[in-house]
């Protein structure tokens, strides 16, 4: 039995390629969640701010600690700055997925990327 | 009266697909016995033999062959003109397109493996357009693909290079070392 790779004319490799290429966009496609389209702030449970994300903009919210600061930059959200000790939510970075969210828990602010989809998994009452 | 005798005349040639549309429904009758996680997901073995008839016979052979595996396999396993008989003919068709284009590939460049995977890929393209427009009109098939496409590569290009192993040993189809 010859080797394996003798197998394969130059091009084959190619056509491997592509089809893994088109493969692994399939299932990457498949798994992302659509990109969000708008963001739903929130501190002690009421919502402060609702914004697209379309439109760039800097939001300061008040929360149980002081004022968290929400960046809305090119489609994506982050906490600029919050006054909470671990700072998670502000290490958490950039947003733009629909269902993406952040929790500041000590300030008690939270912040939510919201999708033209379907926003839940399960609605139940 | 004088009776009149009707006499067909049988080629060699129709020997030669008989036998090989023969392995080909073997190994689709075959594999229909194999368990699968997802149904539709096969190894899809009768391709091996198709393309090796359309690349040492030409087209019109493996066309035969291909026309007559999926007829006879269906009766076989008695799901002629059922859904899945559909689905089959659809995929069917799909892969001799491709190969009727994998003529102008040059062959210096493109081998087995590249014929298999393409075949592969129109296999699942022919089969998930006629459920989507046909069999599950309402529902979302988008969840199908990736773990289609994945078989398809996966196994189309395992078939390839099985062809171009058995086309390297100067394996010629018909006879009997194909199955080897």
């Amino acid at each position: 039995m010859n080797s394996l790779e003798g197998l394969f004319k130059p091009g084959d490799w190619g056509v491997v390629l592509l089809a893994a290429l088109f493969t692994a966009g399939l299932f990457f496609h498949a798994w992302t969640k659509p990109a969000g389209t708008s963001v739903v702030v929130r501190a002690q449970g009421r919502i402060m701010v609702r914004a697209e994300l379309g439109r760039d903009a800097e939001y300061e919210v008040a929360g149980r600690l002081g004022v968290s600061r929400i960046e809305v930059r090119q489609g994506r959200v982050r906490v600029a700055a919050d006054p909470g000790p671990k700072q998670i939510c502000v290490r958490q970075g950039w947003l733009s997925r629909a269902g993406e969210a952040a929790l500041c828990l000590a300030n008690q602010v939270s912040l939510e990327v919201a999708g033209a989809g379907k926003a839940f998994d399960t609605v139940s009452y | 009266m004088k009776q009149r005798e009707i006499r067909l005349e049988v080629t060699a040639q129709d020997h030669f697909i008989a036998a090989l549309a023969a392995l080909a429904v073997g190994l689709t009758v075959a594999e229909s016995a194999l368990p699968t996680p997802l149904p539709g997901v096969k190894p899809g073995l009768a391709n091996i033999v198709v393309l090796l008839v359309m690349l040492r016979h030409g087209f019109a052979a493996a066309a035969w062959v291909m026309s007559i595996r999926v007829l006879a396999a269906s009766l076989m396993l008695g799901t002629f003109l059922s859904p899945g008989f559909w689905l089959a003919v659809a995929g069917a068709a799909a892969s001799m397109g491709v190969l009727l284009f994998s003529r102008f590939a040059p062959r210096r460049l493109f081998g087995p493996v590249s014929f298999s995977i393409s075949m592969a890929f129109a296999h699942i393209s022919g089969q998930l357009l006629l459920a989507k427009f046909w069999l599950f009109s309402s529902a979302d098939i988008g969840m199908l693909l990736p773990p289609f496409a994945l078989a398809a590569l996966v196994f189309g290009m395992t078939n390839g290079l099985i062809v171009a192993g058995l086309i390297a040993q100067g394996a010629a189809p018909g006879a009997q070392s194909t199955h080897a």
